[in-house]
């Protein structure tokens, strides 16, 4: 425990530091670092990786959710983010359930999520709570369901 | 798409719709233009008529059989395509490439680079009136279309790179047709800043237009040329080595105005340093070796091994027929494309299907920032815009 203490990246020991209730669980696979966040935590750790003039992780390379349908929490939005002066990767993970899939939106952290998170409530049906034009961006305005959710037949409802 | 873009009988502004059918628009993307006389005050870039579900069919196919659709994303620089998907499976499967495949990986790959500059140099310098630079753009583009024909036997849609390596041994001749046409290329790219970098009216219609300062490129998430343009030195390559790429030397063109002259020379600049990551990959290559990694279960036998053992002909038919399961878990791999970063995200479940793939396309990315070019300025200068920053709307879409 103590030597993976020390290897785990400085983002992430930073963030334990910040607030250690404020992270369920860090996950490296492949090395990859994942920090899985609660919803309400999402947008003050976003805040501080991208402020934090140690980390300035200034880049957000994309977003991308996730259907774990049956599962609950059903959806998963994933966070890359690069620190462009440390040139180090980081995902932030946050789960959400079906009954409630609202995550608050980063767009105020990073401009470039407007887009990514427009195509993940059009495809996937994820809200992101305070977007300033949360529509469909892919689809037709006038589309019915979220072709990316799992429970969506590949050839369509026809 | 609805639009933001409102008009009152009262408003003194004009709403002028180009597209989704533009000649300029290299595709099929609409932009709602509101215009002050000729000034621009707002663009709004409107998407979605190419979407084909690309990444949804991805979750019904095998892990192999979803490298002929990374084609089609982005059909003009389809190798690097097939390169991150295939290194984003092999990394989340744990399979070592041989470094004869992966410098032949990086030969090909940079001349997609060379080839997808000139589709962009040809197609954007006639969008401006620069008609005959289009035709040496494509002469020499089908020059290289003619190097990828030899080696996977397919022009644009490639899919050459399989999981672990290469689809096929390249013919013997390649490297000769290769280094033919980097021993012609410098000669041919002087040609086209003959025609262009000093020309009055070329310089007129592109400096100082469409000026992306560097927080903004930074802030929208701007990748490729076209940040770098703006001063960044934010390259793939360079900061996330793959594909053995921390083992060449190469520059990475920085230029700092941020204008669409600025982006023009990064362009050209990066076309130089491509032909100098070949000329290296040429000389690593070793003339023998395996082209696809060897590993029981996730990479089919080589043909004499599938015909002379038994255990052979077993994996062929498990690995042809079931495809193969890489352990559950997540990955996210970028490679720099000539776009900019192109991130695979794939999600395993354990199964012999990926559970989710998504791509970071970064046309789509860069598109956004379209407003931040445009608005502003003159109506005129938006096919510039839309120009510089070289989008595929096929990748934009998926």
């Amino acid at each position: 425990m103590e030597s993976e203490q020390q290897n785990s990246p400085l983002a992430v020991r930073k963030l334990k530091e910040r607030d250690p209730q404020g992270i369920t669980e860090v996950v490296y696979l492949r090395g990859e670092a994942t920090v899985v966040l609660p919803r309400n935590r999402l947008l003050s750790a976003c805040e501080f990786l991208k402020n934090d003039p140690e980390l300035k992780f200034d880049f957000l390379s994309d977003i991308t959710p996730v259907d774990r349908f049956p599962i609950e929490p059903r959806f998963e939005v994933n966070y890359h983010l690069v620190s462009l002066s440390r040139r180090e990767r980081l995902r932030l993970k946050v789960r959400v359930t079906t009954k409630d899939p609202a995550v608050p939106t980063v767009t105020g952290v990073w401009p470039t999520a407007n887009w990514h998170e427009r195509e993940a409530w059009d495809l996937m049906g994820v809200r992101f709570e305070g977007h300033p034009n949360l529509t469909r961006i892919l689809m037709p305005d006038d589309w019915e369901g979220h072709p990316h959710r799992k429970d969506y037949p590949v050839e369509g409802y026809r | 798409m609805a639009s933001t873009v409102q008009i009152t009988p009262e408003s003194q502004t004009m709403v002028l719709n180009m597209g989704p059918q533009h000649p300029s628009t290299h595709g099929v993307l609409r932009v709602i233009l509101e215009l002050d006389g000729e000034i621009v005050l707002k663009a709004e870039p409107v998407i979605g008529y190419l979407h084909t579900g690309i990444e949804k069919n991805f979750e019904k196919l095998t892990y192999s059989q979803c490298i002929p659709l990374t084609d089609r994303m982005d059909y003009l620089a389809n190798l690097s395509n097939n390169l991150g998907y295939c290194l984003a499976v092999e990394k989340l499967a744990g399979i070592e490439v041989p470094k004869r495949a992966q410098y032949i990986r990086v030969l090909l790959t940079e001349l997609t680079r060379i080839q997808s500059h000139l589709v962009w140099l040809g197609t954007h310098a006639i969008d401006l009136g620069a008609m005959s630079v289009f035709l040496y753009c494509f002469r020499e583009r089908e020059e290289i279309l003619k190097i990828f024909e030899l080696v996977s036997g397919q022009r644009m849609m490639t899919s050459y790179f399989r999981i672990g390596g290469l689809a096929l041994e390249p013919p013997p001749t390649y490297l000769e047709q290769i280094s033919k046409f980097l021993d012609a290329f410098p000669g041919h790219l002087a040609e086209y800043e003959d025609l262009l970098t000093e020309n009055p009216i070329w310089k007129l219609r592109t400096q100082g237009v469409a000026v992306l300062k560097l927080e903004d490129a930074i802030a929208m998430g701007v990748s490729g040329p076209s940040l770098r343009g703006s001063g960044s030195d934010y390259d793939v390559r360079k900061y996330f080595p793959y594909s053995s790429y921390e083992e060449f030397d190469f520059n990475v063109p920085v230029q700092t105005a941020g204008d669409v002259y600025a982006r023009y020379q990064c362009r050209l600049a990066e076309m130089r340093e491509s032909v100098k990551i070949c000329r290296q990959a040429m000389q690593k290559i070793p003339p023998q070796g395996p082209f696809r990694a060897e590993v029981r279960g996730l990479i089919p036998p080589s043909r004499e091994e599938m015909k002379t053992s038994i255990e052979g002909l077993i994996y062929h038919f498990k690995i042809w027929t079931e495809g193969i399961t890489p352990p559950p878990g997540e990955v996210y791999q970028a490679i720099e494309s000539p776009r900019g970063e192109i991130g695979f995200y794939v999600c395993s479940d354990g199964s012999n299907r990926p559970y989710r793939v998504k791509v970071r396309a970064p046309s789509f990315v860069n598109l956004q920032a379209l407003p931040k070019l445009v608005v502003g300025k003159l109506i005129a200068d938006v096919v510039a815009s839309i120009g510089t920053i070289d989008i595929v709307l096929g990748e934009v879409d998926r």
